[in-house]
């Protein structure tokens, strides 16, 4: 395979997983790695005091499924969607069974009342297992510090 | 303060409370700069000589600095000269502070130490001989450091930190802060809701079985489980705790609640996530204690932190949270406490919810200033007790608000 081809094939993989996210096709989502897959969520703060703290985190089918059916059947928070865009994606294979990926993202919160505001930017710092093409680990750095209200949906 | 408060008294909180200006305004005075202890961080987040953090008491920014012999200060972020903020950064270590408009320069305590040009250049310019620029000096904080948490007052009328707690909550907060602390990282969670509505919310020992369905659902905490609150004297301060049961009970199944399992018998895939080491050696599975008017420590399971409650307008409140383990955590612990820093936070399992809920609330009585809420969980009483079918901790914040507003 190019170097062409696969990344035409990390950007695919990429652009599905946002599209699952923001069409509430949750069940998908740990699809999307493989059966030992880490999935992270931290603050570019903590990433570079080197501080291990998530502010989500989940490795593995079953822990990945457990956080969906926690947000279908135990947390209750108001309706909302996610607007995934992706951008500056960077590919860098290492061997014939592993290329690492950097992307930069936004995700815009819209609320039912139509209120939509910029809700997180960053970046996809990713391993992604070949020739599968499923995250063996994908840790979503956002640049602040901040949330608004709650995290729910994964980003 | 010209506002009344409704005959009820302890049972009803009027919700003007958490909408107006003048009162937001009143609370930073009496309240933030009155007779309170504000928490201004951890010890270990100052471990060096000279280490430093910036954070807020109410809407004051201060400098917190640990000084060359190790004492710590706390002092208003602003410089006497315009005003500007002193110290820009987060945190950081420092000889001395120097503001980057004029480059007046601070040591550790907050005292101006130098100004620049003062005497002029070549016997042009400078300050008059008889100048005092001092007099416009940032103010400094009261320090006290307690098992590893450190609280700043403004005020000289504030009692010593540890009666300011006083015995009945005390103890609570020594049972958690047993050894040394490493920081495991800190994030913010933004509340679209009145400070005093979070306060209220940590305070509820009725809701969290309620409003936090996971714990229900697999029978983390339930009201039937074995526990309890204790209430400071004085009401403004808290704490409950939940010990680790299985609860086979179906109380909440019989009552036909939200929260019950249903039909549906949930369980988790993975859960090793709440997996719980009894480190303190008490069988207490959750613990959660506030004092008044900002600071909350909790121990769920394995996962400890403190949480610093800052406000920011009338309806905007940032949630400063910062979890920690201990310095000698082995490999399995750190895992275990990162694992369960799902419980938490913004995207927590079980406390997601905190933020809606308050949210709803400061939304929800939008028009109503001239209404109030119900708190008659428990009666109308303010004490201690096993029961956390009650609100005895809230009326206990409304109780003390009062006291330090005059209303």
């Amino acid at each position: 395979m190019t170097n062409l081809e696969l990344r035409a094939q990390v950007e695919e993989l990429h652009a599905r997983y946002a599209h699952a996210l923001d069409s509430d096709a949750l069940e998908r989502w740990p699809e999307f790695f493989t059966a030992q897959g880490r999935y992270r969520v931290t603050t570019a703060e903590n990433e570079a005091r080197g501080l291990p703290l998530p502010v989500l985190y989940a490795e593995g089918h079953a822990m990945l499924r457990d956080r969906i059916a926690s947000l279908r059947h135990a947390n209750i928070y108001e309706p909302q969607r996610y607007r995934h865009i992706l951008s500056a994606v960077l590919i860098d294979p290492e061997g014939a069974n592993l290329v690492k990926s950097v992307a930069n993202f936004l995700v815009i919160r819209i609320m039912e009342n139509g209120e939509a505001q910029l809700f997180a930017s960053g970046r996809y710092v990713d391993r992604i297992a070949l020739p599968e093409l499923r995250y063996e680990e994908r840790v979503v750095i956002c640049d602040s510090r901040r949330f608004d209200t709650l995290l729910a949906i994964p980003l | 303060m010209q506002r009344s408060w409704p005959v009820e008294g302890a049972t009803r909180v009027p919700y003007w409370v958490y909408q107006d200006e003048d009162i937001y305004r009143e609370e930073q005075r009496r309240i933030f700069h009155g007779p309170t202890w504000n928490y201004l961080g951890l010890e270990a987040e100052l471990p060096d000589p000279g280490s430093y953090v910036t954070t807020f008491v109410g809407e004051m920014p201060v400098v917190v600095a640990r000084d060359k012999q190790g004492v710590l200060h706390a002092f208003e972020n602003r410089c006497a000269h315009r005003g500007a903020l002193i110290v820009m950064h987060a945190r950081g270590r420092a000889e001395r502070f120097s503001c980057i408009y004029h480059n007046w320069t601070y040591d550790h305590a907050g005292n101006l130490t130098n100004v620049a040009f003062r005497k002029g250049i070549a016997g042009k310019g400078g300050m008059p001989a008889d100048a005092h620029p001092e007099s416009q000096a940032p103010k400094k904080l009261k320090v006290e450091a307690i098992h590893g948490l450190v609280f700043g007052t403004l005020s000289d009328d504030t009692p010593p930190l540890a009666d300011y707690i006083g015995p009945q909550i005390l103890p609570r907060l020594k049972r958690v802060m047993v050894k040394p602390l490493k920081v495991l990282g800190t994030y913010t969670q933004v509340l679209p809701n009145n400070w005093k509505l979070y306060m209220d919310n940590v305070k509820d020992t009725y809701h969290a079985s309620l409003l936090h369905l996971f714990f229900t659902r697999f029978r983390i905490n339930r009201l039937t489980q074995k526990g309890g609150v204790f209430v400071s004297a004085d009401g403004a301060h808290h704490c409950t705790y939940t010990e680790m049961v299985e609860d086979r009970g179906d109380a909440y199944e019989a009552g036909g609640m939200r929260s019950a399992g249903g039909a549906h018998d949930f369980r988790l895939e993975a859960p090793e996530l709440l997996e719980q080491v009894d480190e303190l050696g008490d069988n207490v599975s959750i613990q959660i204690l506030s004092l008044f008017p900002g600071f909350v420590l909790h121990q769920i399971r394995n996962s400890l932190a403190a949480r610093q409650v800052v406000p920011k307008g009338i309806d905007r409140t940032e949630l400063n949270w910062t979890l920690f383990g201990f310095a000698d955590d082995d490999e399995a612990m750190l895992r275990r406490r990162l694992l369960q820093a799902n419980l938490v936070g913004p995207a927590g399992y079980i406390s997601m919810e905190d933020g809606a809920a308050t949210g709803f609330v400061q939304r929800g009585v939008a028009a109503s200033r001239d209404r109030a809420s119900v708190i008659e969980m428990g009666g109308a009483t303010i004490a201690s007790g096993d029961s956390r079918v009650t609100e005895t901790a809230v009326r206990g914040l409304w109780k003390a608000w009062r006291g330090y507003m005059q209303i």
